[in-house]
């Protein structure tokens, strides 16, 4: 028997809109209506603000560790933006500004990341998951969510977060395994920031493109500019199209480039070259899309004022919050609150109360002498 | 009453909780076609259709995942393990996300989940699938964990796991399937988690066992009552939360305890009992608690092997008589 081809070649398309100049490809423009486009510029806008607010708050130590989103703010609200609030958005750790899209009020952002619990808790109405820590757990949830509304014919979509690192983690590879097979409406987006920590994505993977893990699925998948906030947003728009249609899945790879640290933990210094960072300066996402829009007459005078006044404004009232109750973090361990959690949180809230917290009254020692059963039988 | 296998008790209970609550569904490998590596969803394909009992790829992570996220938005999924060896494929699903998810959301999303399956020591299941995997649990704040022993118990206890707003552990047993017992057919019989319950009533000594190791106890009982040992067993039921009340109480009466448990010992829940029973009833004891555990290594294959490493009925009843000094060397 001789060797066949069982598939023709595999395609992977790679998408661009803008280019770096702000030049647009008008036979791919999405056509988006002007107040959208300057919608889309001032929540990339605050997301940028908002970030390198947050680094200094955070080197002032008043909020804690936590991920920047620099040079990703096309990647998150390109995709984010087409998602209806009745859509679920499962982020990773590193959408600040996708989760604003969605609703999230900047305060309780903040109190998050200074270790309030209640800054994770999204409203009642809210079909966003909580900020995921551990890398690529999330997806898997999606493929839940989506599961789950297939289950009850909801007419809703999931979108996914994460980053070019989690691709190596076997729950990316089971969640893309499982959506294939299963056919569920979600949008899994890759923002490939090249770098994971120090590892660079050559050392993460030898495939070409993340975008061509999704074939090995069953599901589409393609590569955009992920600096070019129109051509993320033309390619989410069309796989959630797909997902809501009922035909499944699709994973998008934005390239896109961490321009400023890992975490407020990292020094990316120590391995990566200034005329790398300096190359994608120059791709720089929010440089390309107010270029485009000023020529269209779409640019508003005092934007960055009045971003930098909604910022000062949320900061203020995230620092008129005192600091946390230590007792609640006993309260959503369990849906209910157990005996032997209820009695930790009494001892802990007397032990507060007089000033030796942890304090366990009942193992006091009540007999003088241990070791002798005091004559109850 | 009905009389039935520990099988079709838990069997049982998963019908009748699909029937009551269009929100349960149970995934896991071979659960539909195949009815389950030890039949415990026999029949549920046929009876509720492909959507609610849903064959997996095998990834235990991937499916463990995707009920967490359906559990978010209030299904109850009720994941089945093969056997439970192959959670450990999923501990970061299970510790990090279906334990953590709660408390992370602030109290916003509750993930009502149950993961089942048989684990602990079977017949010659050899090294990887013999483990008593509750220890990896009960540790975990966020889950509770329940090991039940009899067919009652396991139909009572799996329906309170599903009908829980917290992820439970329910470790089931190779050994116990084919076990007789007495089940309420009333649909609405459940058995609340965290509930001891006292199988053997005595006064010398208190043995805390469950699964194999109670019945283990209680064929130990029977042997020292012809010496004149009268030995009361709890079985805790369930592990997180547990009935402590219930052991202290018996403690209380009989001053002196034995811990039972099939696996390795150190840092077990042999460990955890022990200490609360001297934190908490140390002044009612006349003897040091004893715990009878299963060998520090890895459970050999062979049979006389698998005997050795395993705690028997002579090494319960012989630590019994060793807490009522009953042994020859008062």
């Amino acid at each position: 028997m001789p060797r066949t081809v069982l598939e023709p070649r595999f395609q992977v398309e790679y998408l661009s809109v803008l280019d770096a100049e702000g030049s647009l490809d008008s036979a791919l423009d999405p056509g988006l209506p002007p107040a959208e486009l300057k919608r889309l510029y001032r929540a990339m806008l605050l997301g940028r603000r908002l970030d390198e607010r947050m680094v200094r708050l955070q080197r002032q130590g008043r909020i804690g560790t936590f991920a920047p989103i620099k040079g990703q703010e096309a990647s998150q609200l390109g995709s984010v933006a087409v998602l209806r609030p009745t859509d679920w958005m499962v982020p990773s750790f590193r959408e600040t500004a996708a989760m604003i899209w969605r609703g999230w009020p900047i305060e309780k952002l903040l109190l998050f990341f200074a270790g309030h619990l209640e800054g994770g808790q999204p409203a009642p109405d809210q079909r966003d998951l909580p900020i995921t820590i551990p890398v690529s757990t999330q997806l898997p949830h999606a493929v839940g969510l989506a599961y789950a509304a297939q289950y009850r014919e909801d007419d809703v979509i999931v979108m996914a977060y994460f980053g070019d690192g989690a691709t190596s983690e076997g729950d990316f590879h089971e969640a893309l395994n499982f959506a294939g097979v299963w056919h569920v409406p979600v949008v899994f987006v890759c923002q490939n920031n090249q770098w994971a920590i120090s590892v660079p994505l050559k050392k993460q993977t030898n495939s070409k493109t993340i975008a061509q893990k999704a074939l090995a699925y069953g599901l589409p998948g393609i590569q955009v500019d992920g600096n070019d906030v129109l051509a993320v947003y033309a390619a989410s728009r069309e796989a959630v199209a797909r997902a809501r249609a009922g035909d499944g899945p699709t994973l998008i790879e934005c390239v896109t480039y961490r321009l400023g640290v890992h975490t407020t933990a990292d020094d990316p210094t120590k391995y990566r070259s200034a005329e790398e960072v300096a190359e994608w300066e120059r791709r720089d996402p929010l440089t390309r899309f107010a270029a485009y829009l000023k020529r269209k007459r779409l640019l508003d005078e005092g934007l960055e004022a009045a971003v930098d006044e909604e910022i000062a404004a949320a900061v203020a009232r995230f620092e008129a919050t005192g600091v946390a109750d230590p007792l609640v973090m006993f309260d959503h361990v369990y849906a209910e609150l157990p005996p032997d959690l209820k009695a930790q949180r009494e001892a802990l809230a007397e032990g507060l109360r007089s000033g030796e917290p942890g304090r366990r009254e009942k193992h006091e020692p009540s007999p003088p002498m241990r070791g002798q059963r005091s004559g109850k039988r | 009453m009905a009389v039935m296998t520990y099988r079709e008790a838990l069997n049982l209970a998963l019908r009748e909780e699909l029937t009551r609550d269009p929100n349960v569904f149970v995934i896991g490998e071979e659960v539909g076609l195949y009815e389950g590596a030890y039949k415990v969803t026999q029949g549920l394909l046929k009876e509720f259709g492909p959507k609610r009992i849903v064959d997996t790829p095998i990834a235990e992570s991937g499916f463990t995942g995707v009920g967490i996220g359906a559990a978010m938005v209030g299904l109850r999924p009720v994941v089945e393990m093969m056997t439970f060896n192959f959670a450990l494929l999923a501990l970061d699903q299970i510790v990090n996300s279906a334990a953590k998810l709660h408390y992370m959301s602030g109290g916003q999303y509750n993930v009502p989940l149950v993961i089942r399956g048989p684990g602990g020591p079977a017949h010659q299941l050899a090294a990887q699938h013999s483990q008593s995997m509750e220890v990896y649990f009960y540790h975990v704040p966020g889950l509770k964990v329940v090991r039940p022993s009899t067919p009652m118990d396991a139909k009572g206890l799996l329906k309170a796991a599903i009908r829980d707003d917290n992820p439970v552990i329910f470790i089931e047993s190779e050994t116990l399937y084919n076990v007789k017992g007495e089940v309420p057919e009333d649909p609405d019989f459940v058995i609340p988690l965290g509930q001891a319950v006292v199988r053997r009533e005595g006064t010398d000594v208190t043995v805390v066992a469950y699964m194999g190791m109670m019945y283990r106890a209680m064929e130990a009982a029977e042997e020292l009552a012809k010496d004149g040992i009268s030995v009361e067993i709890v079985d805790p039921r369930s592990l997180q939360p547990l009935d402590t009340a219930t052991i202290i109480g018996s403690v209380r009466k009989t001053h002196r305890a034995v811990v039972v448990e099939a696996g390795a010992g150190f840092a077990g829940m042999g460990s955890e009992i022990a200490t609360e029973i001297t934190e908490e009833a140390f002044d009612d004891l006349d003897a040091p608690v004893l715990r009878v555990t299963g060998a520090q290594a890895p459970m050999p294959y062979a049979r006389n092997l698998e005997r050795a490493k395993t705690p028997t009925k002579e090494k319960i009843a012989d630590a019994i008589r060793r807490v009522c000094y009953a042994n020859g060397s008062r």
